[in-house]
């Protein structure tokens, strides 16, 4: 018991250190002593992340340290996931993402810090890159059945391409089965509402909140 | 006599310097950057450089750049609208202009942002018009009464009309180039003249890292063969999008220039081409690009002094602010902004009016940002010897009043050793509680309504903006808009 809770401490230790080695390392460790990974991820690497949450809250931890933490837990969750899948252990996935800097932009370190919180945070993450064309965003969203499309613009021109995407989703009938969430350096709260945006983050920690929020209302899963 | 002192800042020591181009040379050369237009990536071929058309990398070799920074001129001229004012880009003069391309104005009355519209456009060129320190306007305003996809060339219109100044511009999309180049074209009487006496720049921004739009390599290539000079807008974020070190920025910074300079100069050898950019020192904990932030400033120093060392003409966004009113953050960063740019010497130094992170023009701010671009050009100009002796003859005439303020050598030299602002308070208290007791950007909210309300626009002439219309609709029509917004000046 007590060797139990010294591992779980450590997994949470790791991801708030940021340490992916540590991280990495402990859940193989976890795999080899087969231990129960639901236990492993909501009392081990989960509870490390909440921790990071609230240190970044508390304005102690800064981006680096918030995506280190998250690289940490994504390598773990990587290794594990597999393991889970086969043992049918309950992995409560907060729900399915397509995300993506839209089409027409470069740009994507805010995609990645968003696609790296979402993933930490235990949404299932398909990160499309930069530049995705409006049609793969709706193509890619449907065959995974996705929850969320989340939408990166960094330049006020390409920003427009979000308000395209909605109305595409509008025309083809297909606009109730996803929350579009959108973000980037030029969008406001104003813009996400005025396109008809579900959600909206100004940065990656509120997109997770953003997220979070919109299935607490009813989103499924 | 002896000769005028103008102060100069550097803040890095020539070893310094070498070493950053060096090693941008060397990523040049061994990684290289990536190009999406295909055009731009011919002309790299065909130049004999490395192109990987699977990845779309394009590696240069050093002789390509160091013979482009020789083509490249080191300094360009500029015209107002008539083509009689000339201004010279390059050596250490400094010309301000106001921050481009903000999507939201500062509604001064109810101390909020909100979107802008045509009239907003046609307020800020005005105003732009009156700032004497203000040498060249900019497209400052997105304007949100028009098609988005068409808001680059309906900028240019409206600065064109209500401005005479040359105008710091760009285009958001591959077509906006054509009618953009038609309306300057217009205003200059003929592509060639615009060639001979260029009327605008226009901005091309890499993405960082090391990225070349489609977009942004077009405009280049485009810019390059109308003889328009292009300025090129790097802006790596320290940390994300760039090396967290200044050093290290500094490299990437010269990487993006040169690419972009080697563009410029593969499309017509000679093309003016400024060396500029917006990088900023990114803030870890918010994830925003502070544009206030001191080492943002230390940065643009930093590169130009590098553009300067290459010999070429320079750019920065500085003397803006990331504060969201003009408060006294905003007089903190603008302020501090401008003198330290106008003391490196920049040539183009946009920003004027500027807030929360190049997002917001304020025509209050535009208005004090000149009162400081003019204490920055009293800065530069220095302390020099007026009269031999400077000032023997004076105490030997001094007479039993024992002032100056009677002395003949007083009036001949107070209005040129001394500046008057039109903003800055100096008045008592009790005159000061007389006139209403406001905060400056009351009373610039003032001034600006007295400019706009006395001042008659300085429009274009009535047969060139007819022109500028038909480009304009025609522009619009090809994007099914059939109507433009109505124009009041």
């Amino acid at each position: 018991m007590d060797n139990r809770n010294e591992i779980l401490a450590l997994m949470a230790e790791a991801v708030v250190e940021g340490n992916r080695d540590k991280a990495v390392s402990l859940a193989r460790r976890a795999l080899a002593e087969r231990l129960d990974l639901h236990l492993v991820i909501e009392n081990g690497y989960v509870a490390g992340i909440q921790k990071v949450g609230e240190l970044w809250e508390k304005g102690e931890y800064f981006l680096p340290e918030l995506m280190a933490s998250a690289e940490a837990m994504k390598a773990a969750m990587t290794l594990l996931r597999p393991s889970l899948e086969s043992s049918q252990a309950e992995l409560s996935s907060k729900g399915k993402v397509v995300i993506g800097t839209i089409e027409g932009d470069i740009h994507d370190i805010g995609k990645n810090l968003v696609a790296s919180m979402l993933s930490a945070n235990g949404f299932d993450v398909i990160d499309l890159g930069a530049d995705v064309k409006l049609g793969i965003f709706i193509e890619r969203a449907v065959a995974a059945k996705a929850d969320f499309i989340c939408l990166s613009a960094l330049l006020t021109t390409t920003m427009l391409n979000q308000r395209r995407l909605i109305a595409m989703l509008n025309d083809r009938g297909l606009r109730d089965r996803f929350k579009v969430l959108v973000g980037g350096a030029p969008v406001t709260r104003q813009w996400a509402s005025d396109i008809g945006a579900d959600g909206y983050g100004e940065n990656a920690l509120a997109a997770v909140k953003a997220a979070k929020e919109l299935i607490a209302r009813g989103a499924k899963p | 006599m002896i000769a005028t002192r103008r102060p100069k800042t550097e803040l890095l020591s020539q070893a310094l310097v070498d070493k950053i181009i060096d090693e941008a040379l060397i990523v040049l050369e061994r990684t290289g950057v990536f190009i999406e237009n295909a055009e731009a990536r011919k002309l790299f071929r065909e130049a004999g450089e490395a192109v990987d058309e699977s990845n779309s990398r394009v590696r240069i070799s050093r002789k390509r750049v160091l013979d482009s920074v020789e083509s490249a001129p080191g300094v360009i001229k500029l015209y107002d609208r008539s083509g009689d004012k000339e201004y010279v880009v390059g050596g250490d003069e400094v010309h301000f202009d106001p921050g481009s391309a903000a999507v939201k104005i500062l509604d001064h009355p109810a101390q909020r942002e909100r979107k802008a519209d045509t009239s907003d456009l046609v307020r800020i060129a005005r105003l732009t018009e009156s700032c004497k320190h203000l040498h060249f306007q900019s497209t400052a305003l997105v304007s949100s009464d028009i098609l988005e996809f068409i808001a680059d060339s309906y900028r240019l219109f409206i600065g064109l009309q209500f401005s005479s100044k040359p105008v710091v511009t760009g285009t958001f999309r591959v077509e906006g180039f054509g009618p953009m180049f038609e309306m300057l074209a217009a205003v200059r009487g003929g592509a060639e003249n615009l060639r001979l006496k260029p009327l605008a720049i226009f901005d091309a921004c890499p993405s960082p890292p090391l990225k070349w739009s489609n977009l942004t390599a077009q405009s280049l290539i485009d810019c390059a063969r109308a003889g328009i000079p292009s300025e090129l807008i790097s802006m790596g974020l320290t940390g994300a999008t760039s090396p967290v070190t200044i050093a290290g920025t500094l490299v990437q910074h010269v990487i993006e220039n040169l690419s972009g300079l080697v563009i410029g100069q593969l499309a017509r050898k000679g093309s003016p081409i400024i060396f500029g950019g917006s990088p900023a020192s990114f803030d870890m904990r918010k994830g925003t690009p502070p544009m206030g932030a001191i080492e943002t400033m230390m940065i643009d120093m930093a590169y130009a002094q590098i553009g300067k060392h290459l010999g070429l003409p320079t750019h920065a966004y500085m003397g803006l602010s990331d504060a969201k009113l003009c408060d006294a953050q905003a007089g903190i960063e603008s302020g501090l902004g401008a003198a330290l740019a106008a003391l490196a010497g920049i040539n183009v130094v946009s920003g004027a009016g500027m807030l929360d992170f190049e997002s917001c023009q304020s025509p209050e701010k535009l208005l004090i940002d000149d009162e400081i671009c003019g204490m920055a050009y009293r800065l530069i100009a220095s302390i020099s010897q007026r009269e031999d002796p400077l000032a023997l003859h004076l105490f030997e005439e001094l007479g039993p009043e024992s002032q100056f303020l009677t002395s003949p050598h007083t009036r001949t030299w107070y209005k040129a050793e001394h500046t008057f602002p039109g903003l800055a308070d100096r008045d008592t208290y009790d005159a000061w509680l007389a006139q209403g007791g406001k905060p400056m950007a009351e009373r610039a909210h003032d001034k600006a309504e007295k400019i706009l309300r006395e001042t008659a626009p300085n429009m274009v002439d009535e047969s060139v903006r007819r022109e500028l219309e038909q480009i304009m609709l025609s522009d619009a029509r090809r994007n099914g808009v059939s109507r433009l917004p109505a124009v009041r000046g």
